[in-house]
């Protein structure tokens, strides 16, 4: 293996879409800031919005205030949300909604010139090219060099303090070192921890991206920063087999949720986000599933509108209703609740951060998907969070000083760290295959998971003892991980997706006992503590220490929170 | 879910490998395109767009009600033509203006 060594200001992990949007804050106002993106894919497609997304479901439309979206996602989070970053993020939302349409992104118009409104909080959009349009943006910043298809595993410290980060080319055998004066996590979510609805063929058919692996999440767990609401899962409800939205036709032809016998079954459980995953879980439990939104009887030209809709962002459903020879107004679109995810765009799991975004450990910031205590973000929320980093990182790089600094110097730490990792990437690519595949390992967590730590398997509930069996095997799986052997740069890649969601789910089965209480429904179903209790009125945050999980208790408050 | 390349129509222009958000696509030993690992596809259809010579070919696997069909997509100035291949041999397009937004 060939070390590429680089120096830069500030290095961006990820180069989705919080990723994208902090390149093009720092580029318009770093004046001479070496800014770097280091992306496992090609920021071109990479990330949430590969495929498009067909509204902007986080926007302050006229009338409603940003106080009025912190108090809807407080409500739906049954208060577990940080307020001050609820705040700073709904503030955010239309200037870079803004931003976003300067780029090129189409915006449905009312006829008086007004963004036209889809229910409360969101807005309509042609975003196919959503994710084409922010990576052209950020190709066109002299000060953006772009590393693609460079996957980083491990931040590198020095003296407590992010001093940058290292990883690996996924086709040629060059590892990166990266050192910089700011890094920013901005890596996304954790998908497949848990068997998926279509465990087969299509398995990552699914409603996450399935290669957010939760790195983000993993090299910060492992670097001892403080993580936050883990046990609040994120279980999406989802168009049967394809896994494609529901809100597009809930919202855009008023469907409604209906169960075997074409009842409608919403006002029996709740309409917050799990309530609605709720309530299809416990129909078909109690035999009355399977569950539908209620399509029949639509018009044509809406058969026509929700056909182009899913083209523009989950194409899948588009050739399933035409494989079926059925459109939705002839054959109710049946759902179900996806496998649970960790994701920090959706519920409140993540970094434990300031209001600027910076984590517990100095050097490094959270934005998107991978920064906690704020949920309901979605893809303008990103941009957001990109933009509150990018500019708290500028701030701390200038009262530092260390913005024209040479970030080599003075790290022997740093440098020792960064070559103990590339012993483990030797490790892996040189030593004699082991008993076990990938795949195997793979399989094995997932079952686990889904069995023990409340998958769909399990109706989502699990209970303590299910919990410490789940961690006695996870943990056993971590052993068998690290003797995986790599054929290729590939298979180094794989091996670390699943080192890494291991490592997630280990966190996720200590906050999922932590929170002796059932708050929010499918998301969190304990069975040992079927209620809620206002004891847990509170924050689950934990630091790996010595090789140990520690749980940390924190109080809710409005204002700022000092981290 | 997921793709086919048709090697008789890949030119080897590489575009699929480097757009692909998984990393999935590789260039094989003949110099074509290939999905190195067809199970993991997303399905969101970035490579397929991509391709200049229309090459790769979207399907849904049979356990998730793919029944014979599959897809691809042309670009033409502000219009994307979706063109469906039915299993019966018929095939259906649907037009999209890239500058109309979605009404839903």
């Amino acid at each position: 293996m060939r070390t590429e060594k680089i120096e830069t200001d500030v290095l961006i992990i990820g180069g989705g879409t919080a990723g994208c949007y902090a390149a093009l804050t720092l580029a318009s106002e770093a004046g001479g800031k070496r800014i770097l993106i280091a992306e496992k894919a090609n920021i071109r497609r990479s990330g949430c919005l590969a495929a498009g997304v067909n509204a902007l479901n986080a926007y302050i439309i006229k009338g409603r205030t940003p106080q009025d979206y912190v108090e809807y996602a407080k409500k739906d989070a049954e208060n577990i949300v940080r307020e001050d970053l609820l705040l700073t993020m709904s503030e955010g939302l239309n200037r870079v909604t803004a931003r976003l349409e300067e780029l090129g992104l189409v915006i449905l118009k009312n006829e008086n010139g007004e963004y036209a409104a889809r229910g409360n909080r969101n807005i309509k959009i042609n975003g196919e090219n959503i994710k084409p349009l922010l990576a052209d943006a950020v190709r066109k910043c002299d000060n953006v060099q772009i590393l693609n298809h460079v996957n980083m595993t491990d931040l590198l410290l020095a003296d407590g303090r992010v001093c940058g980060a290292v990883g690996f080319h996924v086709d040629d055998s060059t590892v990166y070192e990266i050192h910089a004066g700011a890094v920013l996590c901005a890596t996304g979510g954790a998908a497949g921890l848990y068997r998926p609805n279509n465990p087969g063929f299509s398995r990552h058919k699914m409603w996450y991206p399935p290669f957010n692996t939760g790195a983000g999440y993993a090299m910060g767990i492992q670097a001892g920063a403080e993580m936050t609401t883990f046990e609040m899962r994120f279980i999406a409800l989802r168009c049967k087999d394809t896994i494609a939205p529901t809100g597009t036709i809930a919202q855009g032809v008023g469907a409604k949720q209906v169960n075997v016998f074409g009842q409608n079954y919403e006002k029996n459980y709740g309409i917050t986000t799990s309530q609605r995953v709720y309530g299809t879980v416990e129909e078909n439990r109690a035999g009355r599933g399977p569950c539908y939104l209620h399509t029949e009887g639509i018009t044509g030209e809406q058969d026509k509108e929700l056909l182009k809709a899913y083209l523009n962002m989950a194409p899948s459903q588009t050739l399933k209703w035409i494989e079926e020879e059925k459109n939705p107004s002839q054959k109710d679109v049946e759902i179900e609740g996806t496998e649970p995810y960790i994701v920090g765009g959706h519920t409140a799991s993540g970094y434990w951060i300031d209001r600027e975004r910076r984590t517990t450990l100095p050097g490094l910031y959270a934005a998107g998907d991978v920064a906690g205590g704020c949920p309901q973000k979605y893809v303008t929320g990103a941009l957001v969070e990109g933009e509150l980093a990018a500019k708290a990182i500028q701030k701390d790089l200038k009262e530092s000083g260390a913005d024209q600094g040479r970030y080599f110097a003075g790290q022997t730490a740093g440098n020792q760290a960064a070559a103990a990792i590339r012993g483990i990437y030797s490790h892996h690519l040189k030593k004699e295959p082991g008993p076990y595949s990938i795949d195997q390992v793979e399989e094995a967590m997932q079952k686990v998971m889904d069995q023990y730590a409340g998958g769909i398997g399990s109706g989502y509930r699990y209970n303590e003892k299910q919990l410490d069996l789940a961690d006695e095997k996870i943990t056993l799986l971590q052993k068998l991980a690290m003797d995986l052997k790599a054929e290729d740069m590939d298979d180094l890649l794989h091996i670390y997706e699943i080192k890494e969601r291991l490592i997630v789910c280990r966190s996720l089965i200590a906050h999922l006992k932590a929170r002796k209480e059932t708050r929010w429904h499918s998301f969190g179903e304990h069975s040992d503590y079927p209620g809620k209790n206002k004891k847990y009125e509170k924050f689950v945050n934990s630091v790996l220490k010595d090789g140990r999980i520690q749980i940390i208790y924190r109080t809710l408050q409005k204002g700022d929170i000092e981290i | 879910m997921s793709i086919r390349i048709n090697k008789e129509k890949c030119v080897a222009c590489g575009k699929c490998r480097e757009v692909c958000p998984g990393n999935l696509i590789k260039i094989g030993v003949d110099k074509k395109a290939q999905i190195r690992h067809p199970k993991e596809c997303w399905g969101c259809t970035s490579c397929v767009k991509e391709c200049s010579v229309n090459a790769i070919e979207f399907f849904l696997g049979a356990d998730i009600g793919g029944a014979g069909s599959w897809m691809l997509t042309k670009e033409e100035g502000d219009i994307r033509h979706w063109i469906i291949h039915k299993s019966d041999g018929s095939v259906k397009t649907i037009q999209i203006n890239k500058k109309n937004s979605n009404q839903y």
